[in-house]
């Protein structure tokens, strides 16, 4: 186990390094000039030399991108060329919100979606099974951004019960986190009904049901703890989606998180921000994908034989 | 032999499938008695676990329809309700099934998943660990304190089947379904798994309805034969009836698929053809397609039962006629 | 030798029409393709039909006054310019077949090639290319593909581009696998002894198997691939003004939402509407063809 674990480990390191030369890079092919954007008026071509000299825009590819991963190290992410400021207090500011705003997300479209998907599963082929499996399908082809207007459209503008945009209270969060739990909670639905109709199909259902378990122990022991393995892997794999819809839903809500300083550094061509924001979506993935795995090895003693090279 | 404990009345089971409906079994009789052991012998997709599972009313459920009557001591268990049914299951009908890494639960412990029936019976903790251990004593699980803590993967094919049969029993049931119980297990194995059987039946009396293809089986435990064959049950008698004088055309075909010396790989691979799917019930014998006797009446009019003894009959119009 | 071959062909032919009869007669009886394909059939015959449907030239300024209400003489309003709502929406089913047309073409030439490397030659091919897929996973799709149409250049070619280029792993990894486990069997070893090359084994041989997936993988892609590139065109990456693409739209109509809101809502009606039914069609042919492939 404890191997698996640090296997797993190596593997998320390479892969956050790696991801770091990929946004660096991107970035460097960006067509503008940094400091064309830092400085808006025309100046000599002397002084902007000396500006480039100064961020170490002049040096080589690789000293650049090691400077880079340098700073980062110690959390030093440069100079937003934008707003004049380390990249880090821009982020440190915004996290919060993002955070807070995905963690509700999440929340509210687990809540959602597996309780119903577990329903679907088991009254397969009644009323509320074909009514959730339509509306999740109709939900998936629903994109985040959309559906972030519809709710401006009905409940802010339309019946006034909430603010259209901002951040100050809770009730700010109501929409944003509406329109990225509903757009994703289709997916999830189904995936979840899928999985558990598979387990209720498993041998060992049935053996449960033979010893004399009532159904509601075998739907609870056998059935939902097994689905858990599954469960946990899809709120994991949801996280990609959700930082997704979480980007462009800040935008429409004039959220001050960190997609819509993403958004509007891309515009500008912020690139120390635009990396900052990119490795950090990028190591949270690639922790998310760690934290999966290893957790469905806790839950599934199969696993945990196989990876750390049990006797069967 | 002794009191009756299960009687099958005109038992019928047919799938609704997409333009009609499937019929796996078709109106099967049989009664077994307190501490027999009955058989039921036929090539796969017969319709024999179909049976096994209506009993305890086991089926996927949706869209298959149980038609006719299962007495299970002083009760029709087609007409319990679903109470009643999970008293029943574990506590007095116990059953095993074929793929013993399938039928356990992948993430508890196998003594936890014992214990577990054992608990339905207001036992304490302890007394049910103590009981599983017992019950891995009575079935030769090796090492019983420390298998109860093993996971089903880590156990081999065999004691899984040993984990099975100790969970069935663990509460007494007075019958055992056993369906091919050693089907998935290599030979050796299922000589041990046989062993364990037969001990079970002697010590606590229990019936058992084993299901299975393999007549070498049957040999070594039966007290009776029923041979079913695309949903019917086509000849029943008691072992030594069936073995010595074989009337259906099927029957004779299966114990001439048997290898003789080797008792234990009774595959029937050597009938041509394969068990047909039944989608509409016609006046004819569903084995008219394969059998070396049939004739016109065969395809037109079912065979009814020929009683050759007081426990002996078979299905077929052309009893004591030999292969042309 | 010319009739050794027909006498070959023959019993193939007839089992290939039997299988066609049987797929045609499972996607009518499946209502997910049904809807699906019907959805698809409208909007493509509105986007072939779009001169002849658009009551006002798209692209015309004050055909009626700015930002009003849908009336019967502009049933979706007006936009900011006094153009014609209705007729802009028309419009914009083209832009979105263009999308799903590129795409789809864009990420199959890619992911097959990728994927038929990879599981063909497998060692550093295959690793290498596990680890491009490891590394594009790491950032949410639409995000990278941002961040690669900002260095390519804005625009809905270069959107519908940066978008597939990101999506192609998710097609090199089932063909992959698919590869992997044809590749040792008897029909391709047959081939190799005959001495066809490795290129002709792989798109003569190994291909042909791994259509049905691709057919489902495409159609169960698509909807995101639309969706990526609306999201783009939404931030003002891909399609530029005047361009009637519905991504677009909505976000002109976010500006005016107090004002106009019907400016977001009939462009994003027609956004679900078309991928809905790339959803149901993608749902429906991965049933009929490929019974096995879960969801994800």
């Amino acid at each position: 186990m404890k191997e698996y674990i640090i296997k797993r480990l190596a593997l998320g390191v390479v892969l956050v390094v790696a991801v770091s030369f990929l946004v660096f890079s991107l970035m460097y092919m960006m067509p503008g000039d940094p400091i064309d954007i830092m400085i808006s008026d025309r100046v000599s071509e002397e002084t902007k030399a000396e500006m480039a000299h100064k961020y170490g825009y002049d040096l080589p590819f690789f000293t650049q991108y090691f400077n880079w991963v340098k700073g980062v190290c110690h959390l030093d992410f440069g100079t937003s060329a934008r707003y004049r400021q380390p990249v880090w207090s821009l982020l440190g500011a915004r996290i919060p919100y993002s955070l807070r705003l995905c963690s509700l997300s999440l929340l509210v479209e687990m809540l959602f979606a597996l309780p119903l998907g577990l329903l679907c599963a088991v009254k397969k082929d009644s009323w509320i099974d074909k009514f959730c499996v339509n509306v999740s399908l109709v939900l998936t082809a629903v994109p985040a951004f959309w559906f972030g207007t519809l709710l401006i459209v009905v409940f802010a503008v339309g019946l006034g019960w909430l603010p259209i945009s901002g951040y100050q209270t809770p009730a700010h969060y109501i929409l944003p986190v509406a329109a990225i739990a509903f757009t994703s909670v289709g997916s999830t639905l189904r995936i979840t009904k899928a999985e558990v109709l598979e387990v209720l199909h498993e041998k060992y259902v049935t053996t449960a049901y033979a010893k004399g378990l009532p159904r509601k122990r075998v739907l609870v022991k056998h059935v939902l703890r097994n689905s858990l393995i599954i469960v946990v892997t899809l709120t994991f794999m949801s996280i990609p989606w959700m930082i997704t819809g979480a980007v462009i839903t800040e935008k429409i809500f004039a959220f001050p998180g960190m997609g819509n300083l993403l958004l509007n550094s891309i515009v500008v061509q912020d690139m120390p921000v635009v990396q900052a924001v990119l490795l950090i979506i990028a190591i949270l993935t690639v922790i998310c994908n760690l934290a999966s795995d290893i957790i469905t090895a806790f839950l599934d003693p199969r696993i945990k034989d196989t990876i750390s090279g049990g006797e069967n | 032999m002794g009191e009756k404990l299960l009687e099958l009345k005109d038992l019928s089971i047919d799938y609704k499938i997409k333009d009609g409906y499937l019929s796996a079994v078709n109106k099967v009789n049989f009664t077994i008695d307190r501490g027999e052991v009955f058989a039921i012998v036929g090539e796969s997709g017969c319709g024999k676990s179909t049976l096994a599972h209506s009993i305890l009313r086991l089926l996927p459920g949706g869209n298959e329809i149980v038609t006719g009557e299962i007495h299970f001591k002083d009760e029709d268990l087609t007409l319990v309700d679903q109470e009643r049914m999970e008293h029943v299951r574990g506590k007095e009908i116990g059953m095993i099934f074929q793929n013993p890494l399938d039928s356990l639960n992948p993430v508890f412990r196998v003594g936890d998943q014992i214990e577990e029936a054992l608990l339905l019976d207001d036992m304490s903790e302890e007394d049910a660990y103590k009981r599983v251990i017992e019950l891995f004593k009575d079935v030769k699980m090796p090492d019983a304190e420390e298998r109860a803590k093993s996971f089903p993967h880590e156990l081999s094919g065999g004691m899984r089947q040993r984990v099975m049969i100790a969970m069935m029993l663990s509460r007494n049931p007075e019958l055992l379904i056993a369906d091919e119980p050693t089907t998935a297990l290599d030979v050796t194995i299922e000589a041990q798994i046989l062993e364990i059987l037969k001990q079970m039946k002697k010590e606590f009396n229990a019936a058992i309805m084993l299901i299975t293809h393999n007549f070498g089986l049957v040999a070594e435990i039966a007290d009776k034969i029923g041979v079913m064959y695309a949903g019917e049950m086509v000849e029943q008698g008691d072992v030594f009836e069936i073995f010595e004088n074989p009337q259906h055309p099927y029957t004779k075909l299966l114990m001439k698929a048997l290898p003789s010396g080797t008792k234990n790989d009774g595959r029937l691979q050597t009938i041509d053809g394969s068990v047909p799917r039944i989608t509409e019930k016609k006046p004819e014998c569903r084995f008219a397609n394969r059998c070396p006797l049939a004739d016109e009446k065969c395809r037109t009019e079912n065979p009814p039962m020929e009683w050759i003894s007081d426990t002996h009959y078979c299905k077929c119009f052309h009893l004591g006629e030999e292969e042309k | 030798m010319s009739k050794k071959k027909e006498k070959a062909n023959k019993p193939k032919k007839v089992i290939l029409n039997q299988r066609f009869d049987d797929t045609f007669r499972q996607c009518i009886h499946n209502s997910n393709f049904m809807i699906g394909f019907f959805i698809i059939l409208s909007v493509i015959l509105i986007a072939v039909f779009s001169g002849v449907l658009e009551p006002y030239p798209y692209d015309e300024q004050m055909v009626g006054p700015r930002l009003e209400g849908p009336s019967w003489e502009h049933w979706f309003g007006t936009d900011n310019y006094g153009r014609d709502e209705l007729s802009r929406v028309i419009e914009g089913s083209k832009l979105a077949l263009w999308v799903a047309f590129l795409g789809a073409s864009v990420e199959l030439a890619l992911g097959i090639t990728i994927g038929l490397a990879m599981g063909y030659f497998g060692k550093w091919v295959d690793r290498t290319f596990s680890f491009l897929t490891d590394l594009t996973w790491c950032i949410p799709g639409t995000i990278l593909a941002l961040a690669v149409v900002t260095i390519i250049g804005k625009g809905l070619t270069n959107t519908i581009i940066a978008v597939s280029l990101v999506a192609w792993a998710g097609y090199a990894r089932p063909v992959r696998s698919k590869t992997m486990s044809l590749k040792n069997m008897a029909f391709i070893e047959t081939g190799r002894a005959f001495g066809e090359s490795s290129r002709a084994i792989m798109f003569k041989y190994i291909f042909p198997n791994v259509v049905p997936s691709l057919i489902v993988m495409v159609s169960m892609n698509l909807p995101g691939t639309i969706m990526s590139t609306t999201t783009l065109s939404y931030l003002g990456l891909g399609s530029q003004p005047p361009s009637a693409d519905w991504g677009l739209a909505l976000s002109d109509g976010m500006k005016f939402i107090s004002r106009a809101p019907w400016l977001s809502i009939y462009p994003g009606l027609a956004l679900v509407y078309t991928t809905l039914g790339f959803n149901l069609l993608g749902e429906g042919l991965r049933d009929i063809l490929d019974p096995h492939m879960k969801s994800q």
